[in-house]
């Protein structure tokens, strides 16, 4: 817990947050600092608590859909993609569509990569540079508009269904991805020149916040910050779920282990993501996006992990039922909350410009780590 | 070289001009920062009140003014006072001796670039008050910081300004402008090295970004002037503009040529004439405003071991060797 | 020392490329809207707060299953309904949706039988108390109606005899079915 300051040491307690522009909502890190180095970080969460697994345990399964989004705005389909392929693992009966397989995937990976440009954006704002973030959610805004065409929301979409998905797509959606793919290609050149080159941008990131792969074993780390530490695990790939097995695309990792190895990989991963996207376009099958038998009133029963890769990292949904109408317990692991438990041991002893670059590195989303 | 016995009415009058010249000119700077920004990041910016909304800055200073004077209950009620007027007033006075034209320059004093130094150097002291008066412990980060950028950026800083006096044989504002004619000072190669280091550590000077440490929102919300409301706050902003068109002002006079075009003299007499230096004299500074104001909104912010470092490494070598050789030239050549 | 001079020329040309980044934008058009004089056209399939279906004949189409009410999972439905004496099927006095609870999942929407129900476009809801999100629905598609030029007109029920044994298994499929 949060120890006493002794005054002999003459160090300095700090409150960092809980409202405070770089803790992205309501985080609070409570440092001791000796001048401007961090001697000591322990993050204090639990600020924005509002109980989704137990809203989850209470309402029915179709109650919980528009919950799942409010745990990570950034993105909130692959909460959803989690939650409904749990349920639908509990009914054996069920069979859903191939294309809306298809959708599911295509939606949670444009959601993905809108919510890598909103951490670039955030990422830059935490680091000094206020312009990237305008550019990147000019992009950010084009997804948004295709994912309100389809999802008809442009946040917290609830656009997954236990047994499909609620919308179907038509031909020109599909192009109007495929013209986003094109001009997101186009775009990123851009982003690498005004960031990524940048002599102040990489001074503030190369080398800080070294994740050793060892570290990043222990702490439980997934997703983006430990494919930064070179370790290629990726739901998507070792616990392969939906239509992923059959599409094309590579896990990329950086040796580098600081937060530009985590930036780099986040850029790799959102033209992975591109590839995805133009590959599930191509393939998307003709067909209904509703399962045609799906019961009126969900009572499943047994118990399921499903795991999925969220744009934070790995993302889990443990449910079990015991066949009433809703779970019997519903546990959520969810990627930031085990991101952000290496910070105590990652920022002991360096600068406090260092410890924002590093939670920023790290894609924080509070509201995801309180639930 | 006589000594004139200073004007007092003059200085006065001056002194009140420059006051209103220093709110119009924030105004304006304010509202350009904000175009230009908002440009950059391809919004329109300001432009709901008056034409292009050039008077959004005056309504936010009424605003500011309006707003009550929150004092921290554990500030040190002196000091947190003092400080945005010892930010504020400093640059004005420095701005008295900057020869904006041949006649319109209020006092020309023959140590004017020292003097200007030393009033410039105040600020980090209202910082440090600031900061320290406030009883917050962002702001104290936000003071500490301040000292340790100041060590860092001085040195180089007057080290590039020595190797223009050193050229110019002089250290009377007037007279340095004089000695370049058209020949700017930044058109020789040591002129050059020296105006692309006084660039740096000016800016460095203004607190701005990517040197605005002791600000620096995303890490100490927003350091030294965060317990400031108001009018309080206002100064700090005023004298930020200010000192912007103070580093600008000197870079003009001492590399730019002042009131100079390239390779022209402009000797006329007149008040025509003079209008005319004036005008070239403003555009040269604000100039490079404006690409300070560019720059503000491109790069991240340097972390302050890395300012030092770009000090210690980089900027005062360069400046040192750029000193020793354009001295080893005047010596050689006869500059 | 090579590397020295290396690195400050690599950072000096990286800085310039941004520069010249951020100045290629700033001589491009802005992107924004202006919003309270330009609206951004909201999408057809846009998910906005639910509203009654108006149909030709100017009449909503909702049998006051109650559908709706029990798979809202925030409970923002409140359906009122009378059964006039001697008539086959229940009428919809009011039909009130709580806004400041709906999370807008859709539930309600697809689970009604008759499609009753659709979601509404209303994008620029500003209100200055909460009571104003209040919706009583059936007004909504009294007025919509009302827009649409089409006469609000309550079908007219041929009278029937009382308790027809067919007549209860028409009003509504049961909600615990399947
Ligand atoms: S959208 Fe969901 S929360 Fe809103 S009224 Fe319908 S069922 Fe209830
Ligand atoms: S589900 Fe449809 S028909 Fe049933 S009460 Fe609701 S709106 Fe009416």
């Amino acid at each position: 817990m949060i120890q006493k300051p002794d005054p002999t040491q003459e160090t300095l307690v700090l409150n960092m947050g809980p409202q405070h522009p770089s803790t992205h909502g309501v985080l609070r890190v409570v440092l001791h600092c000796d001048g401007e180095y961090v001697l000591d970080a322990e993050p204090v969460i639990g600020y924005g608590h509002r109980m989704h697994e137990l809203i989850g345990e209470v309402r029915d399964h179709r109650g919980f859909y528009a919950n799942v989004g409010r745990m990570d705005y950034g993105g909130a389909l692959s909460f959803g993609h989690g939650h409904i392929l749990a349920v639908e693992r509990m009914l054996p009966d069920l069979e859903v569509p191939e294309r809306a397989e298809y959708l599911r995937v295509i939606t949670t990976e444009l959601n993905r990569v809108a919510s890598h440009l909103l951490w670039f954006g955030a990422f830059l704002l935490d680091l000094g540079a206020f312009t990237p973030i305008l550019y990147s959610f000019d992009d950010r805004e084009a997804i948004l508009d295709l994912l309100e065409h389809v999802t008809g929301a442009r946040l917290t979409f609830s656009y997954m269904r236990v047994g499909g998905v609620c919308a179907d797509v038509d031909k020109d959606w599909c192009d109007g991805v495929l013209a986003f793919v094109k001009r997101m290609r186009d775009r990123i050149p851009m982003y690498h020149k005004l960031v990524s080159g940048n002599i102040i941008f990489r001074k503030r990131v190369e080398d800080v916040g070294l994740i050793t792969r060892d570290m990043a074993l222990k702490y439980g780390c997934t997703g983006p910050v430990i494919r930064g530490s070179g370790i290629p695990y990726d739901v998507r790939r070792s616990e392969p779920y939906s239509i992923y097995p059959e599409l094309d695309f590579d896990i990329p990792t950086s040796e580098r282990c600081d937060c530009m190895g985590r930036y780099d990989v986040r850029w790799a991963e959102i033209e992975q993501s591109l590839r995805i996207i133009e590959q599930a376009i191509a393939k998307l099958p003709e067909g209904p996006v509703m399962a045609e038998k799906v019961p009126k009133v969900i009572k499943a029963k047994g118990e399921v992990y499903q795991a999925v890769e969220a744009a934070r990292g790995s993302l889990g949904y443990y449910i079990a039922c015991d066949g009433s109408t809703s779970p019997y317990r519903m546990k959520i692991r969810v990627p930031s909350y085990s991101n952000l438990s290496i910070l105590k041991e990652l920022t002991r002893g360096i600068l406090l410009s260092d410890l924002v670059a590093v939670m920023g590195s790290f894609d924080l989303v509070i509201p995801e780590i309180d639930r | 070289m006589q000594i004139e016995s200073p004007n007092i009415l003059l200085i006065v009058v001056a002194a009140v001009v420059m006051v209103l010249y220093v709110f119009t000119n924030s105004a304006v700077l304010v509202w350009v920062e904000r175009k230009v920004s908002a440009h950059i990041q391809r919004r329109p910016g300001p432009f709901e009140v008056g034409p292009f909304g050039l008077l959004q800055t005056a309504i936010d200073g009424l605003k500011l003014m309006a707003k009550q004077l929150i004092i921290p209950g554990k500030a040190d009620k002196r000091l947190f006072m003092l400080a945005p007027v010892l930010s504020f007033v400093p640059p004005i006075a420095a701005l008295l001796t900057v020869p904006f034209g041949k006649v319109v320059q209020v006092q020309n004093l023959d140590i004017g670039i020292l003097f200007i130094l030393s009033l410039a150097a105040l600020n980090v002291l209202a910082i440090l008050i600031a900061g320290w008066a406030s009883a917050n412990k962002y702001s104290l980060f936000g003071a500490v910081r301040s000292v340790a950028q100041n060590i860092a950026y001085e040195i180089p800083l007057l080290l590039s300004l020595l190797t223009a006096v050193l050229w110019m044989g002089t250290l009377n504002l007037g007279e340095l402008v004089d000695a370049q004619g058209g020949f700017w000072f930044v058109f020789t190669p040591f002129g050059f090295v020296a105006f692309l280091i006084y660039f740096v550590t000016g800016m460095a000077e203004t607190n701005r970004a990517p040197f605005d440490l002791p600000e620096a929102e995303s890490e100490l919300t927003a350091g030294f002037h965060t317990e400031y409301s108001g009018m309080g706050f206002g100064l700090f902003f005023l004298g930020e503009y200010t000192n912007m068109i103070l580093v600008s002002a000197i870079a003009t006079s001492l590399f730019l040529g002042g009131y100079n075009l390239p390779f022209v003299t402009l000797n006329g007499e007149g008040v025509l004439w003079e209008l005319i230096r004036v005008l070239i004299f403003l555009a040269k500074a604000y100039f490079l405003i404006f690409v300070m104001i560019w720059m503000r909104w491109t790069f991240p912010r340097v972390r302050f071991d890395q300012l030092l470092n770009l000090c210690w490494k980089v900027l005062i070598p360069f400046s040192l060797v750029n000193l020793a050789a354009a001295a080893i030239w005047i010596k050689a050549v006869g500059g | 020392m090579l590397n020295y001079f290396k690195e400050i020329f690599v950072g000096i040309k990286s800085l310039l490329i941004g520069m010249k980044v951020t100045a290629f934008y700033g001589t491009k058009r802005t992107i924004t809207a202006h919003y309270p004089f330009e609206k951004i056209p909201v999408t057809l399939n846009f998910r906005g707060h639910i509203d009654l279906v108006v149909t030709k004949k100017g009449y909503h189409k909702c049998i006051t299953c109650g559908m709706c009410e029990r798979a809202c999972p925030s409970g923002c439905i409140t359906l009122d309904s009378v059964k006039p004496e001697g008539a086959k099927k229940k009428k919809l006095t009011g039909y009130t949706l709580d806004f400041t609870k709906c999370s807008l999942c859709g539930n309600c929407v697809e689970t009604c039988p008759t499609n009753a129900i659709k979601y509404s476009n209303d994008y620029y809801l500003v209100g200055t108390s909460r009571h104003d999100f209040h919706f009583d629905l059936l007004d909504r598609a009294m007025k919509a109606a009302e827009e649409m030029g089409i006469e609000w007109t309550e079908p007219v029920e041929k009278p029937k005899e009382p308790k027809e044994p067919q007549a209860e298994g028409g009003e509504s499929p049961s909600p615990a079915g399947a």
